[in-house]
């Protein structure tokens, strides 16, 4: 007797993923398309894809979508949201989108209280410009314009993202995860699943930073990347849940 | 409909709510705040939704985002907000989002002062944005004129699915006048955008509305299709006032805030005997180039004002070519010529013309 144990979920248009091998966009896009598709909301549902590595995302997502001005995806959505408050809006945004040009959407967003969903890859580097320094960039770490390593004196520090973010009254779930073990990327769905459910239940904003690899623009192969990320990046951007007014399903 | 007396801004705000626009998103500058003022309080009697936005920036992109799901959508600004939403424009100038921008033009370049002042003339009818393309721009010259043209913005807008822009000043922004509002749109008759809208891939394929294509050939389509559809209104949406232009000699041209202000300066010319008459391009974009042509065959010459440095002054060359001289008067910088001192500058130069 055959079985059916896994299909692609109905939110991805099935449309090739053109993201580099070991590139984690293709999980994170994955788990907002198995979410979506549980809660039942795809055909509620508008993408906002970003600037950057993610800029096609509208064209993996099987819903209605367009892409944002850099950075102004969460301005955007809440066009959109404050528009057709019946529909469910999300925005995929990296960390150059997100963290350096974005902020002031982001932030006012979330303070807010837009009834909008926002998930934010952090793989401390620009990808689709070719590797330059982000504002998530690792002190000490070489990118393209950072060729001696990011220094604080001259670059500033890595920006942490949640931990600015978690003071705004108006988010009703806030999480960093990642994605390079198969329980992180449980963990994560659930994130992500409680962000959505921030906006379906009408609490408030809800945003889930995943922590990705970059091994094109790193400069090593994916298994490599993902022990980076395990060694560098956590204990620069600890996980965890920072705001969660969702609950617990029963 | 009776007449009553209202603001500039208030107009053209209670103006946009009668055409059917719900939703209006806004940052605070001199010399417009009192209409998203007059929107907070009045969006809400009606159901609307009126958001004061942290940025001039973060606004555009909401007029985007409303835009997209098939909503009218507004915002009002003054130059320098009008400058930080460029990029926000061209976005939906090439997703082809409808929406209705106001800008209050003051005093400028730079920080400028928050006088009435025309230099946003280029900005607006050339581009002003990166890349290829157009708006449709509005010059109303009263407060009665603006209420007609916002209701008409937004009714180009959808028609054509571009966003369009109310150019006025601080002056029309500031004065009262006696107008007579239209009646409430029954917001069930607005244009339907169900077949490119943003509402959700329920029973369809999904809708994209995009400013983007990495492939040339694609995106050089969709700048063909702007190009098609520029043309469609350069044909279709020309609109100009002439004023006693029948048996002139001399033609001022002048838009907005000065085309009333020459219209005065034609009735002391025509006292004096002088034969003046006004040409004012209501529409900025798509320019009366043809109609302003025509008349060059028939006068002696024209006589351009604006409170720019010469900027329609261009377009009235591109007209009227090198068939009849085209003198030209100004004030800047927030300064508003009186109709004394544009009618003594036009002797001077009929003076001058006559030796």
């Amino acid at each position: 007797m055959k079985k059916l144990l896994y299909k692609m979920p109905e939110s991805l248009s099935g449309k090739e993923f053109t993201y580099c091998p070991g590139c984690h966009h293709g999980i994170i896009h994955r788990l907002i398309a198995e979410v979506v598709d549980e809660l039942g909301i795809r055909e509620k549902t508008l993408v906002v894809a970003p600037i950057g590595c993610s800029v096609f995302a509208y064209q993996f997502f099987n819903m209605d979508g367009t892409i944002a001005a850099h950075g102004r995806a969460p301005a955007v959505a809440t066009g959109m949201k404050r528009a057709r408050p019946d529909l469910y809006v999300f925005t995929y945004q990296g960390d150059g989108d997100l963290a350096a040009i974005g902020t002031a959407e982001i932030m006012h967003a979330a303070n807010r209280g837009e009834k909008i969903t926002t998930i934010f890859v952090n793989n401390a580097i620009y990808g689709m410009t070719g590797g330059q320094m982000a504002p998530t960039t690792l002190l000490g770490m070489k990118t393209t314009t950072t060729p001696y390593g990011r220094s604080a004196e001259n670059d500033g520090y890595p920006m942490h993202m949640c931990e600015f973010l978690k003071e705004a009254k108006g988010i009703a779930y806030l999480a960093r995860t990642k994605v390079n073990t198969p329980q992180d990327v449980e963990k994560t769905k659930k994130a992500i699943k409680k962000a959505f459910l921030a906006q379906v239940k009408g609490i408030g904003f809800g945003l889930v930073e995943v922590l990705s690899t970059c091994p094109t623009n790193w400069g090593i192969d994916p298994i490599s990347a993902n022990k980076w990320l395990e060694e560098h990046m956590i204990p620069e951007y600890p996980l965890g849940v920072f705001i969660d007014k969702v609950g617990d399903e029963k | 409909m009776e007449k009553v007396m209202v603001k500039g801004t208030e107009a053209i705000g209670e103006a946009a709510i009668r055409a059917g626009c719900r939703h209006f998103f806004g940052y605070p500058i001199t010399p417009q705040s009192e209409l998203p003022e007059y929107m907070s309080k009045r969006l809400p009697e009606v159901g609307g939704v009126f958001l004061q936005t942290e940025s001039e920036v973060a606004t555009v992109n909401m007029l985007y985002g409303a835009a997209c799901t098939g909503t009218r959508v507004m915002t009002s600004t003054s130059s320098p907000g009008f400058s930080l939403m460029m990029e926000g424009v061209s976005y939906m100038a090439c997703a082809q989002l409808p929406a209705v921008f106001v800008n209050v033009v003051r005093g400028g370049p730079g920080l400028g002062d928050i006088q009435p002042a025309q230099g946003d003339y280029w900005q607006a009818t050339k581009g002003g944005g990166h890349g290829d393309y157009k708006l449709i721009v509005l010059a109303p010259s009263t407060v009665q004129e603006a209420v007609d043209l916002t209701v008409l913005a937004f009714d180009l807008a959808d028609k054509y699915r571009t966003p369009a822009l109310i150019l006025a000043d601080g002056l029309l922004g500031q004065m009262m006048e006696p107008v007579e509002f239209p009646e409430f749109r029954d917001l069930e008759t607005l244009p339907d955008h169900s077949s490119w809208a943003l509402t959700g891939a329920n029973g369809r394929k999904p809708h994209i509305v995009t400013s983007f294509d990495i492939d040339p050939y694609v995106l050089e389509k969709m700048n063909l299709e702007l190009v098609e559809k520029y043309k469609e209104i350069e044909k279709n949406e020309v609109r100009w006032e002439e004023f006693k232009t029948e048996d002139a000699e001399i033609i001022i041209t002048a838009f907005g805030t000065v085309g009333r202000i020459a219209k005065s300066v034609v009735e002391m010319a025509r006292k004096d005997g002088l034969k003046i008459g006004l040409f004012r391009p209501i529409t900025v974009w798509p320019f009366p180039y043809k109609p302003l042509e025509e008349l060059a065959e028939k006068v002696e010459m024209f006589f351009d004002v604006e409170m720019n440095m010469g900027q329609m002054l261009e377009d009235v060359r591109l007209a009227v070519k090198d068939k009849k001289p085209i003198a030209f008067y100004s004030r800047m910088g927030g300064v508003v010529p009186t109709p004394n001192e544009i009618y003594e500058a036009l002797k001077k130069e009929i003076g001058r013309r006559v030796k």
